[in-house]
């Protein structure tokens, strides 16, 4: 019995450590303090503060533009390209296939380099674009490989199937195979979506001046110094996203316990 | 029926070609060349073939970034180890539904901005942070400690934002572990240390191997933790790339670097799969 206090005892203080960040940004974002010290009164202060930043506002977009068009290009490179892998072979699979891990195993400041480099000797400006160039190539890895894991596992007598009776391989793909790899497709976009979010190391290198997503705002906020309206912004981003996931989690589960009890 | 075949086989594979091509390979080649370059005193390249740039790491300034980068990833990985195993071997004797819920609580966070995290441990770690206010408050320090600028606030930071890289696929892999296997373990009279070491880890070795690569290798790279907790004082092989690109603006030096972390990296993938890693697994099993 008391091993499994000590046991549970563990398992919290990982917790504590993992959310304690978290916990202390959000309460201090509702300090009346400006020197982010002693909790002194509670307000909302710097989330109209927040809301007055017409260049925060900005980063937001930026950081929403990017993070949908990648994930939609990058989710539907990735997901033909794992059809593409599983069904075919062409010159050079073995090692295209081998590329792509590369994004994924190397420290992500050389993929961030690398793309810096290669935008400069193609004389590209550093923009939206470029930034949206990058996140795509860090996304589609990981969403070819959330896809074929599917594939893999779907019986290959299914598409055998659809073609006998008469369909072509677009009406097969559209009707048979897009359907049931759905689920690689949406945990891969998400994935995608998330990166996107999350990136810094890379956005630094390839975004532009005028391409600023929060991420980058944040960090070039902390290095010149402490304020609380930094506290609000990363309070209500943290928030956001733990809304969101919870909310795709809890349906995910109920979605579970109904198919087992089906 | 074969002109539709050609076509889908068109579509499905050439724009993975170009992606591959275009935005992996020829990027990392150009690095590649560039790293035998030399640079200009505006910054720009002049296209001189030379070793110089790998010359130069083998300097003393350059060689102590690498030992302290090294010595920051090889104590963050152990550390992420450490709090990973008996995390994963706690959860194990869990019911299902607590396992899924406990794992999901450990990604949440992880998915969240991780910049905006680590910026979270200034206000806890400061001169007059929380911790500090705490511990002084409670009498049980008389003066502030330096949690950060120093290699603890690094090392916390690096554990923070890459311990869920560790947790997840050694979980997998203790998971799997039959439970069988630690009953006779004990039977035949070993005692739990000797299990860990003589079941536990040699049963879980990828899963192990899989967490620490993906831990070691991005905490070389991660530069704004050792700005943001470091204070700019560590300089770590991250922060250096950073420096030869946009501030120093050597490029070829910037690049010899990156290329000497991909052969690294590489080696660390090849040890991997020799010990039958899948690569499918690498990336956490996202």
């Amino acid at each position: 019995m008391k091993k499994k206090y000590l046991h549970n005892l563990f398992l919290l203080l990982v917790f504590a450590f993992l959310y304690l960040p978290i916990i202390v940004l959000v309460i201090f974002s509702f300090n009346s303090s400006s020197l982010n010290i002693v909790f002194e009164q509670f307000t909302f202060r710097w989330y109209h503060v927040l809301l007055e930043n017409r260049s925060l506002l900005e980063a937001f977009m930026n950081t929403m533009i990017v993070a949908f068009t990648s994930t939609i290009v990058s989710t539907i490179i990735g997901t033909i390209s794992a059809i593409g892998i599983k069904k075919y072979n062409f010159i050079g699979k073995e090692f295209i296939q081998s590329l792509l891990y590369i994004p994924i195993v190397i420290p992500e400041i050389v993929l961030g380099i690398s793309l810096l480099s290669i935008y400069t000797l193609f004389r590209l400006d550093l923009s939206l674009v470029t930034l949206i160039i990058a996140h795509i190539t860090f996304s589609i890895p990981f969403v070819i490989i959330s896809v074929r894991t599917i594939l893999d596992s779907l019986p290959s007598n299914l598409e055998d199937a659809s073609s006998d009776l008469g369909a072509n391989k677009f009406k097969t793909f559209w009707y048979v195979t897009l359907p049931s790899i759905m689920p690689g497709i949406t945990s891969g976009a998400l994935l995608a979506f998330t990166l996107s979010l999350d990136d810094v190391i890379i956005s630094y290198f390839t975004a532009g001046p005028d391409s600023n997503t929060l991420p980058l705002k944040i960090y070039s906020m902390i290095k010149t110094g402490i304020t609380p309206d930094v506290n609000a912004l990363s309070a209500l981003i943290l928030v956001v996203t733990i809304i969101i996931l919870m909310t795709s989690t809890v349906l995910q589960l109920r979605k579970l316990r109904k198919e087992t009890e089906l | 029926m074969k002109n539709s075949n050609s076509i889908f086989k068109k579509i499905t594979t050439i724009p993975l070609k170009f992606y591959a091509g275009i935005l992996i390979f020829l990027p990392l080649l150009y690095i590649f060349i560039l790293s035998f370059f030399r640079n200009d005193y505006y910054g720009g390249i002049i296209p001189d073939f030379t070793f110089d740039n790998y010359r130069m790491l083998i300097d003393v300034v350059y060689l102590k970034v690498f030992l302290q980068s090294f010595l920051i990833a090889f104590i963050t990985t152990f550390i992420c180890i450490c709090i990973s195993y008996p995390f994963c071997l706690i959860i194990k004797t869990k019911k299902e539904t607590t396992q899924k819920l406990i794992m999901t609580f450990v990604m949440i966070p992880f998915l969240t901005n991780s910049l905006i995290r680590t910026y979270g441990w200034i206000v806890l770690l400061r001169k007059n942070g929380v911790i500090n206010q705490f511990l002084m408050g409670t009498h049980l320090i008389s003066s502030p400690l330096s949690l950060m600028y120093n290699y603890f606030g690094i090392v916390i930071g690096m554990v923070y934002t890459l311990l869920p890289f560790m947790i997840l696929p050694l979980n997998s892999a203790v998971s799997k572990l039959d439970d069988s296997l630690l009953d006779a373990s004990k039977d035949l009279g070993a005692n739990r240390l000797q299990t860990f070491f003589k079941v536990v880890v040699p049963e879980t070795l990828p899963g192990l191997f899989n967490g620490s690569l993906m831990v070691f290798i991005p905490a070389i790279g991660l530069f704004f933790i050792s700005d943001i907790l470091g204070g700019g004082k560590l300089m770590l092989l991250g922060n250096l790339i950073k420096n030869q690109f946009l501030t120093a603006r050597n490029w070829p030096f910037g690049a010899a670097i990156s290329i000497t972390l991909i052969i690294i990296t590489f080696i660390f993938v090849k040890l991997y799969k020799k010990i039958g890693g899948k690569m499918d697994d690498l990336g956490g099993g996202l």
